[in-house]
Protein backbone atom coordinates (compact mmCIF):
# COMPACT_ATOMS: atom_id res chain seq x y z
CA UNK A 1 0.00 0.00 0.00
CA UNK A 2 1.37 3.07 -0.98
CA UNK A 3 1.96 6.00 1.28
CA UNK A 4 -0.55 8.64 -0.36
CA UNK A 5 -3.45 6.39 -0.03
CA UNK A 6 -2.30 5.58 4.05
CA UNK A 7 -2.24 8.97 4.41
CA UNK A 8 -5.61 9.67 3.20
CA UNK A 9 -7.07 6.58 4.81
CA UNK A 10 -6.21 7.83 8.34
CA UNK A 11 -7.04 11.46 7.22
CA UNK A 12 -10.55 10.05 6.86
CA UNK A 13 -10.50 8.19 9.92
CA UNK A 14 -9.21 11.05 12.21
CA UNK A 15 -11.82 13.33 10.48
CA UNK A 16 -14.69 11.38 10.93
CA UNK A 17 -13.84 11.10 14.72
CA UNK A 18 -13.42 14.49 14.80
CA UNK A 19 -16.76 15.46 13.71
CA UNK A 20 -18.35 12.38 15.69
CA UNK A 21 -17.05 14.53 18.74
CA UNK A 22 -18.36 17.53 17.68
CA UNK A 23 -21.93 16.06 16.95
CA UNK A 24 -21.46 14.49 20.87
CA UNK A 25 -19.99 17.87 22.18
CA UNK A 26 -23.34 19.46 21.00
CA UNK A 27 -26.04 16.63 21.56
CA UNK A 28 -25.34 15.11 24.75
CA UNK A 29 -26.83 15.52 27.91
CA UNK A 30 -24.05 15.39 30.45
CA UNK A 31 -22.06 17.87 30.58
CA UNK A 32 -18.89 16.06 31.79
CA UNK A 33 -19.58 13.83 28.21
CA UNK A 34 -19.58 16.95 26.35
CA UNK A 35 -16.27 17.80 27.75
CA UNK A 36 -14.78 14.51 27.04
CA UNK A 37 -16.13 14.42 23.47
CA UNK A 38 -14.34 17.68 23.17
CA UNK A 39 -11.18 16.05 24.38
CA UNK A 40 -11.53 13.55 21.76
CA UNK A 41 -12.06 16.19 19.21
CA UNK A 42 -9.10 18.19 19.63
CA UNK A 43 -7.09 14.89 19.86
CA UNK A 44 -8.79 13.80 16.51
CA UNK A 45 -7.57 17.18 15.04
CA UNK A 46 -3.89 17.39 16.16
CA UNK A 47 -3.84 13.73 14.43
CA UNK A 48 -4.62 15.88 11.20
CA UNK A 49 -2.98 18.42 11.91
CA UNK A 50 0.30 16.14 12.21
CA UNK A 51 -0.56 14.93 8.57
CA UNK A 52 -0.50 18.33 7.64
CA UNK A 53 2.94 18.61 9.31
CA UNK A 54 2.34 20.94 11.46
CA UNK A 55 4.00 18.79 14.62
CA UNK A 56 4.46 21.68 16.82
CA UNK A 57 1.52 23.01 16.53
CA UNK A 58 -0.61 19.50 16.75
CA UNK A 59 1.59 18.82 20.19
CA UNK A 60 0.99 22.82 21.19
CA UNK A 61 -2.95 21.91 20.91
CA UNK A 62 -2.45 18.53 23.00
CA UNK A 63 -0.47 20.09 25.47
CA UNK A 64 -2.47 22.86 25.85
CA UNK A 65 -5.43 22.25 25.00
CA UNK A 66 -6.35 19.15 26.29
CA UNK A 67 -3.98 19.14 28.88
CA UNK A 68 -4.63 22.40 30.65
CA UNK A 69 -7.86 24.17 29.20
CA UNK A 70 -10.31 21.21 28.90
CA UNK A 71 -9.15 20.33 31.93
CA UNK A 72 -10.08 23.52 33.60
CA UNK A 73 -13.48 22.53 31.91
CA UNK A 74 -13.18 19.78 33.36
CA UNK A 75 -12.90 21.25 36.96
CA UNK A 76 -15.63 24.02 36.67
CA UNK A 77 -18.54 21.21 35.16
CA UNK A 78 -17.68 18.84 37.87
CA UNK A 79 -17.66 22.02 40.67
CA UNK A 80 -21.00 23.39 39.48
CA UNK A 81 -23.83 21.88 40.68
CA UNK A 82 -25.82 22.26 36.86
CA UNK A 83 -29.08 20.87 36.86
CA UNK A 84 -29.52 19.02 33.43
CA UNK A 85 -33.21 19.34 33.15
CA UNK A 86 -33.33 23.21 33.61
CA UNK A 87 -30.09 24.13 31.09
CA UNK A 88 -31.86 21.46 27.91
CA UNK A 89 -35.10 22.90 27.65
CA UNK A 90 -35.71 24.34 24.44
CA UNK A 91 -33.23 21.76 22.90
CA UNK A 92 -36.15 20.06 21.41
CA UNK A 93 -37.52 23.40 20.05
CA UNK A 94 -34.46 25.11 18.59
CA UNK A 95 -32.94 21.67 17.23
CA UNK A 96 -34.67 22.21 13.59
CA UNK A 97 -33.66 26.20 13.68
CA UNK A 98 -29.95 24.14 14.53
CA UNK A 99 -29.88 22.15 11.85
CA UNK A 100 -31.24 24.17 9.08
CA UNK A 101 -28.95 26.99 9.76
CA UNK A 102 -25.80 24.66 9.92
CA UNK A 103 -26.68 23.07 6.77
CA UNK A 104 -27.35 26.45 4.87
CA UNK A 105 -23.97 27.29 5.76
CA UNK A 106 -21.88 24.05 4.97
CA UNK A 107 -23.41 24.10 1.73
CA UNK A 108 -23.03 27.55 1.25
CA UNK A 109 -18.76 27.16 2.53
CA UNK A 110 -19.24 24.13 0.15
CA UNK A 111 -20.08 26.01 -2.83
CA UNK A 112 -17.62 28.92 -2.12
CA UNK A 113 -14.87 26.89 -1.50
CA UNK A 114 -15.80 24.45 -4.67
CA UNK A 115 -14.90 21.15 -3.88
CA UNK A 116 -14.29 20.03 -7.19
CA UNK A 117 -11.80 22.78 -8.67
CA UNK A 118 -9.55 22.76 -5.60
CA UNK A 119 -9.43 18.87 -5.36
CA UNK A 120 -6.25 19.21 -8.14
CA UNK A 121 -4.04 21.08 -5.58
CA UNK A 122 -2.02 18.77 -3.91
CA UNK A 123 -0.23 20.40 -0.61
CA UNK A 124 2.85 19.74 -2.11
CA UNK A 125 6.16 19.10 -0.85
CA UNK A 126 7.00 20.48 2.76
CA UNK A 127 8.38 23.99 3.12
CA UNK A 128 9.38 23.76 6.64
CA UNK A 129 12.26 20.74 5.06
CA UNK A 130 13.20 19.00 8.25
CA UNK A 131 12.65 20.22 11.47
CA UNK A 132 8.31 22.41 11.43
CA UNK A 133 9.70 23.58 15.07
CA UNK A 134 12.86 25.14 13.62
CA UNK A 135 10.96 26.68 11.09
CA UNK A 136 8.25 28.12 12.90
CA UNK A 137 10.92 29.29 16.06
CA UNK A 138 13.01 30.94 13.46
CA UNK A 139 9.69 33.42 12.05
CA UNK A 140 8.49 33.73 15.99
CA UNK A 141 11.65 35.01 17.25
CA UNK A 142 12.65 37.15 14.22
CA UNK A 143 9.70 38.24 12.49
CA UNK A 144 7.01 38.05 14.92
CA UNK A 145 9.06 38.97 18.50
CA UNK A 146 6.91 41.76 18.91
CA UNK A 147 3.57 39.70 18.70
CA UNK A 148 4.98 37.05 20.76
CA UNK A 149 5.80 39.33 23.73
CA UNK A 150 2.46 40.79 23.54
CA UNK A 151 0.94 37.33 23.96
CA UNK A 152 2.90 36.87 27.06
CA UNK A 153 1.27 40.07 28.32
CA UNK A 154 -2.09 39.21 27.05
CA UNK A 155 -1.67 35.46 28.98
CA UNK A 156 -0.23 37.33 32.24
CA UNK A 157 -3.89 39.67 31.66
CA UNK A 158 -5.48 36.52 31.62
CA UNK A 159 -4.24 34.81 34.72
CA UNK A 160 -4.77 37.96 36.95
CA UNK A 161 -7.97 38.85 35.63
CA UNK A 162 -8.81 35.21 36.74
CA UNK A 163 -7.44 35.68 39.97
CA UNK A 164 -9.00 38.67 40.05
CA UNK A 165 -12.30 37.68 39.15
CA UNK A 166 -12.70 34.46 41.70
CA UNK A 167 -11.15 35.78 44.79
CA UNK A 168 -13.34 36.62 47.41
CA UNK A 169 -12.95 38.02 51.11
CA UNK A 170 -15.55 37.00 53.37
CA UNK A 171 -16.08 38.71 56.44
CA UNK A 172 -17.15 37.40 59.47
CA UNK A 173 -15.40 33.86 59.19
CA UNK A 174 -12.73 33.13 61.24
CA UNK A 175 -9.89 31.41 59.59
CA UNK A 176 -5.95 30.84 60.50
CA UNK A 177 -3.86 33.33 59.00
CA UNK A 178 -1.02 30.99 58.07
CA UNK A 179 1.29 33.94 57.05
CA UNK A 180 0.85 35.85 60.66
CA UNK A 181 1.44 32.45 62.24
CA UNK A 182 4.71 31.41 60.30
CA UNK A 183 6.02 35.36 61.31
CA UNK A 184 5.47 34.72 65.04
CA UNK A 185 8.48 35.51 67.08
CA UNK A 186 8.83 33.14 69.98
CA UNK A 187 10.00 36.34 72.02
CA UNK A 188 6.05 37.81 71.56
CA UNK A 189 4.34 34.97 72.82
CA UNK A 190 6.17 33.42 76.11
CA UNK A 191 7.02 35.47 78.96
CA UNK A 192 9.59 35.10 81.37
CA UNK A 193 8.48 36.17 84.42
CA UNK A 194 11.19 36.59 87.45
CA UNK A 195 9.02 34.56 90.42
CA UNK A 196 10.42 34.64 94.00
CA UNK A 197 11.58 31.06 94.87
CA UNK A 198 8.97 29.63 97.47
CA UNK A 199 9.62 26.51 99.59
CA UNK A 200 6.09 24.50 100.08
CA UNK A 201 5.49 24.08 103.83
CA UNK A 202 4.74 20.54 103.52
CA UNK A 203 7.24 18.79 102.14
CA UNK A 204 10.50 20.60 103.99
CA UNK A 205 9.16 22.38 106.77
CA UNK A 206 11.26 25.45 107.25
CA UNK A 207 12.76 25.46 110.56
CA UNK A 208 11.65 27.53 113.51
CA UNK A 209 13.75 30.50 113.94
CA UNK A 210 12.80 32.74 116.91
CA UNK A 211 13.24 35.89 115.85
CA UNK A 212 15.70 37.36 118.31
CA UNK A 213 13.65 39.56 120.68
CA UNK A 214 14.21 43.33 119.78
CA UNK A 215 14.48 45.32 122.75
CA UNK A 216 11.31 47.96 123.36
CA UNK A 217 12.44 50.79 123.08
CA UNK B 1 -3.37 12.03 -1.36
CA UNK B 2 -4.56 14.90 1.18
CA UNK B 3 -5.24 17.89 -0.59
CA UNK B 4 -6.34 21.35 0.60
CA UNK B 5 -9.69 20.91 0.04
CA UNK B 6 -10.03 18.13 2.35
CA UNK B 7 -8.63 20.25 5.48
CA UNK B 8 -10.93 23.00 4.13
CA UNK B 9 -13.84 20.70 3.96
CA UNK B 10 -13.36 19.43 7.43
CA UNK B 11 -12.90 23.00 8.98
CA UNK B 12 -16.48 23.74 7.22
CA UNK B 13 -18.04 20.95 8.99
CA UNK B 14 -16.94 21.20 12.17
CA UNK B 15 -17.55 25.40 12.14
CA UNK B 16 -20.82 24.06 11.00
CA UNK B 17 -21.03 21.27 14.26
CA UNK B 18 -20.31 24.23 16.02
CA UNK B 19 -23.00 26.82 14.82
CA UNK B 20 -25.53 24.59 15.51
CA UNK B 21 -24.48 24.16 18.84
CA UNK B 22 -24.65 27.40 19.19
CA UNK B 23 -28.16 27.62 18.32
CA UNK B 24 -29.05 24.07 20.18
CA UNK B 25 -27.55 24.82 23.65
CA UNK B 26 -28.47 28.34 24.13
CA UNK B 27 -29.53 27.75 27.57
CA UNK B 28 -26.04 26.13 28.91
CA UNK B 29 -23.03 28.31 29.00
CA UNK B 30 -20.75 25.93 29.35
CA UNK B 31 -21.66 24.02 26.03
CA UNK B 32 -21.48 27.55 24.61
CA UNK B 33 -18.28 27.93 25.71
CA UNK B 34 -17.13 24.65 24.26
CA UNK B 35 -18.89 25.64 20.49
CA UNK B 36 -16.34 28.99 20.02
CA UNK B 37 -13.63 26.10 21.39
CA UNK B 38 -14.56 24.31 18.56
CA UNK B 39 -15.08 26.89 15.91
CA UNK B 40 -11.38 28.38 16.79
CA UNK B 41 -10.54 24.71 16.16
CA UNK B 42 -11.88 24.49 12.87
CA UNK B 43 -10.86 28.03 11.90
CA UNK B 44 -6.75 27.03 13.12
CA UNK B 45 -7.35 23.81 10.84
CA UNK B 46 -7.89 26.28 7.88
CA UNK B 47 -4.97 28.62 9.04
CA UNK B 48 -2.60 24.90 9.22
CA UNK B 49 -4.04 23.75 5.89
CA UNK B 50 -3.32 27.42 3.89
CA UNK B 51 0.12 27.57 5.85
CA UNK B 52 1.12 24.10 4.56
CA UNK B 53 -0.36 24.85 1.36
CA UNK B 54 1.60 28.09 0.61
CA UNK B 55 4.71 27.44 2.43
CA UNK B 56 4.41 30.74 4.69
CA UNK B 57 5.35 30.12 7.96
CA UNK B 58 2.99 33.05 9.12
CA UNK B 59 -0.15 31.12 9.07
CA UNK B 60 0.98 29.05 11.40
CA UNK B 61 2.38 31.59 14.01
CA UNK B 62 -0.94 32.90 13.58
CA UNK B 63 -2.58 29.46 15.05
CA UNK B 64 -0.01 29.92 17.84
CA UNK B 65 -1.52 33.54 18.89
CA UNK B 66 -5.01 32.21 18.45
CA UNK B 67 -4.13 29.55 21.43
CA UNK B 68 -2.67 31.67 23.35
CA UNK B 69 -5.47 33.84 23.04
CA UNK B 70 -8.52 31.37 23.04
CA UNK B 71 -6.35 29.75 26.36
CA UNK B 72 -7.15 33.04 27.52
CA UNK B 73 -10.38 34.00 26.82
CA UNK B 74 -11.80 30.15 28.02
CA UNK B 75 -9.46 31.40 31.61
CA UNK B 76 -11.76 34.33 31.92
CA UNK B 77 -14.86 32.97 30.81
CA UNK B 78 -14.49 30.40 33.21
CA UNK B 79 -14.05 32.51 36.02
CA UNK B 80 -17.00 34.77 35.25
CA UNK B 81 -19.23 31.44 34.58
CA UNK B 82 -17.68 30.90 38.61
CA UNK B 83 -18.27 34.26 39.55
CA UNK B 84 -21.88 33.78 37.71
CA UNK B 85 -23.01 30.35 39.11
CA UNK B 86 -21.77 31.90 42.95
CA UNK B 87 -24.42 34.85 42.43
CA UNK B 88 -26.95 33.44 40.78
CA UNK B 89 -26.62 29.94 41.36
CA UNK B 90 -27.88 29.25 38.11
CA UNK B 91 -25.86 29.02 33.91
CA UNK B 92 -28.95 29.22 32.32
CA UNK B 93 -28.67 32.22 29.40
CA UNK B 94 -32.37 33.16 30.01
CA UNK B 95 -32.11 33.83 33.68
CA UNK B 96 -29.34 35.95 33.12
CA UNK B 97 -30.93 39.11 32.28
CA UNK B 98 -30.24 41.79 34.89
CA UNK B 99 -28.86 44.16 32.88
CA UNK B 100 -31.89 44.00 31.05
CA UNK B 101 -30.62 44.48 27.41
Amino acid sequence: MNTDLLQLICFYFFGAVAVLGGLMVITVKNSVHAVLSLVLTFFSMACVWLLAEAEFLAIALVVVYVGAVMVLFLFVVMMLDIKQEAVREGFIRYLPVGIVVAVVMLAEMLAMIGVKAMHAHTLGPNPAGDSNVAWLGQALYTEFLLPFEIAALILTVGIVAAVALTLRQRTGVRHQSASQQVAVNAADRVRVVKVAVERPASVNPAPVVVPPQENAP
Amino acid sequence: MITLSHYIVLGAILFCIAVAGLFINRKNVIVLLMAIELMLLAVNTNFVAFSRFFGDVGGQVFVFFILTVAAAESAIGLAILVLLFRNRSTINVAEIDSMKG
